[in-house]
């Protein structure tokens, strides 16, 4: 918990440097008009580095044996996170409605080991749904591939 | 007064298609307060694209109703499943859960809805009487006025927010740097964009609500191995109006319910603390005091009315000032915008059908959703049937499908899985969302009314404390900002008291 606490605080302190940089770089004084653009970034990027800056000290007095994540704690997130940020990438290509299906059944297959039956009527449900919720009633328009262009909708 | 506002209001709220609206909000709402990883916040922001081709009034009937239904659903989950489907139903948790496993859930369930339903009628009679007066107050604000008011909201996080001060400033500090990311409009400079592009047009908050709520909730509860297990509803007319016969034995819990509710509710980040307060002073006024904790109908009473008191009065700052007291009121704001309302004190001069539509709504909303969570309970139970491979994806999906809608963009959808990491992060290193995602609101508006004010008085500071109204505010803003360093000392002082927990908002 300490290591990720110290890790989260010196990113945020870098975070707040990088911001200074660029605010240096816009002008944080007074201009002909008024602040020039970087005063205020640069007021909340100090006080970003103070902040973290204290509580980097605070994390380094305090132990704490508890681990951030657990090996059987990271094995679900990751489970989660990794097929989501695939279907992310998916969706650049193929649309949202394929990669949503891919998606779900994927990970009712992988995670649930739900029947195929069960897979399939969600998989293929929920993407006509949001088509029939968001593109045809609400006129939302969603991320579409070639599979839509063949479909011709 | 302005009772022919308030007619004017029900003319509008009403309509058949407005109360259809109304229904369909309060259904989805307690749905997305039932499931896990889905709160107001999130489920306002994913919502929020399907209103931009209605009406305003419907639109903004719409999302409120939505937030009265999770604000019940949190109660439903809390109650049967013991698990607190917002930080602010963790104290119902205490007495409803006990209750539950007694075989009297259903008593415990009808106590909640009743309980939120008094806790956010009051609030809503305050609010008919108090936003009118508030906005007219508010239209001689100046620009350091303005931004006093929003000093105050975020020393009230530092200040009152419970845990680790210094990590709420830093969730603040992040939020408003989020925000200044893309095109300066005064100056028409690019900040903070190191020659990318995808970051000219910014950080837009919904996407980070989508994610830091949304996708953050879920990683941590799939951590967690969540399982549900459930007891029985046991709800029936007889158990309802029964349990109708005890409650006015309450009365007095009710009263300072809705008072602490209310008080704490109009500043940020309060619902959560209020009903810890009312829980805290429930006990300790009660003649069964020993019996709380292991199922004591009080113990559901307290909490509940002090958290929908303070939900409802988290709307009264949004309506008047136009600024949010809560996350999801910082959404609503954004809807405002979206559907080109200027939010602030002159709504209520130039749009009194939007605002009193409003107003009327919240009456006519809370009446519509408690009949429909004591109807339908079973139902809404239920959901948590569903097996979590099937719910997980599922609300990644609506999650996506909700971000990529705002602006039909991808890179926010990008934005939402990285959200959604930093969101999981923060929470488990205990660094509060609600600060961040509300600077990033305002950032805009803080540093347009910071600039205004400095142009006003040529640089110097002492120009917010010069003027009555931002001078006091400020002085108000600065003592919570010293509340963390100076309560320790005296706490040793008076012989150390301890106070109620107060775990954070979301």
């Amino acid at each position: 918990m300490r290591a990720a606490d110290l890790a989260t605080a010196v990113v945020l302190m870098g975070l707040g440097g990088l911001v200074m940089f660029d605010a240096v770089r816009l002008g944080y004084d007074w201009g002909s008009d008024g602040p020039k653009s970087g005063f205020f970034p640069f007021w909340l990027a100090v006080a970003l580095v103070v902040t973290s800056g204290l509580i980097v000290v605070q994390a380094l007095r305090r132990h704490s044996p508890q681990p951030f994540v657990s090996r059987e704690q990271l094995r679900p997130v990751l489970a989660v996170l990794v097929p989501a940020t695939a279907m992310v990438l998916i969706m650049e290509v193929a649309g949202l409605y394929v990669a949503s299906a891919l998606y779900v059944a994927f990970y009712m297959r992988w995670v649930g080991r739900h029947r195929w039956i069960t897979i399939a009527l969600l998989a293929l449900g929920l993407p006509i749904a949001t088509f029939v919720i968001f593109e045809r009633w609400f006129l939302v328009p969603m991320p579409k591939g070639p599979l839509e262009a063949w479909l011709g909708l | 007064m302005g009772f022919e506002n308030l007619f004017l209001g029900f003319h509008i709220a009403v309509t058949p298609f407005n109360l259809f609206v109304a229904v369909v909000g309060i259904m989805l709402g307690t749905i997305i307060g039932v499931l896990p990883g889905l709160g107001g916040a999130n489920g306002v922001a994913i919502l929020l694209p399907l209103t931009f081709t209605m009406p305003p009034t419907s639109a903004i009937i719409l999302l409120t109703s939505l937030y009265w239904g999770a604000l019940f659903g949190g109660a439903i989950t809390s109650i049967l499943f013991n698990i607190p489907g917002e930080p602010w139903s963790v104290a119902t948790t205490f007495d409803g859960y006990p209750l539950a496993r007694q075989g009297q859930g259903g008593q415990a369930l009808t106590a909640a809805f009743t309980s939120s339903f008094v806790g956010a009628f009051f609030s809503i009679v305050l609010i008919t009487f108090f936003a009118p007066v508030l906005a007219e107050i508010a239209l001689k604000f100046g620009p350091p006025e303005f931004f006093a008011i929003q000093f105050l909201t975020f020393s009230s996080f530092v200040g009152l927010g419970g845990g680790n001060p210094l990590k709420s400033l830093v969730s603040i500090l992040l939020g408003f740097i989020l925000a200044a990311v893309g095109l300066d409009i005064v100056t028409g400079q690019l900040r903070m964009t190191f020659g990318f592009t995808e970051l000219m047009k910014g950080f837009d908050f919904i996407i980070a609500v989508i994610g830091l709520f949304g996708v953050g909730e879920i990683l941590l509860s799939v951590e967690e191995g969540l399982k549900f297990q459930g007891t029985s509803t046991g709800m029936n007319l007889r158990v309802v109006l029964d349990t109708w016969k005890i409650l006015p034995r309450y009365w007095r819990t009710f009263v300072r319910g809705s008072f602490i509710g209310f008080w704490m509710g109009f500043k940020p980040g309060g619902a959560t603390p209020a009903s810890f307060m009312s829980y805290a002073f429930a006990k300790r006024f009660s003649r069964n005091a020993d019996r709380f904790g292991k199922g004591e109908l009080e113990g559901v009473v307290a909490p509940e009315t002090a958290a929908h008191a303070a939900g409802v009065a988290a709307m009264l700052p949004m309506i008047t000032l136009g600024i949010p007291g809560s996350p999801t009121a910082a959404v609503m704001l954004g809807g405002l915008i979206i559907w080109g309302l200027q939010p602030g004190p002159m709504l209520f001069k130039e749009k009194p059908d939007f605002v009193w539509g409003l107003i009327a709504s919240m009456y006519t909303g809370n009446i519509i959703g408690v009949l429909m969570v004591l109807a339908f309970v079973p139902f809404f139970a239920a959901i948590l049937r569903i097996p979590f491979a099937i719910l997980t994806p599922l609300i990644v999906v609506v999650c996506a499908v909700g971000s990529y809608a705002v602006h039909n963009s991808m890179i926010d959808v990008w934005y939402m899985v990285i959200f959604g990491v930093v969101g999981y992060v923060f929470k488990k290193l205990d660094y509060p969302l609600a600060p961040l995602v509300l600077a990033l609101v305002l950032g805009d508006l803080a540093e347009n009314a910071l600039r205004q004010s400095l142009i006003m008085s040529q640089g110097s500071l002492a120009i917010f404390f010069a003027r009555p109204i931002s001078g006091v505010i400020m002085a108000v803003a600065l003592l919570f900002f010293a509340l963390p360093v100076v309560t320790p000392w005296w706490r040793r002082f008076r012989g150390g008291s301890v106070g109620t927990p107060a775990p954070r908002e979301t």
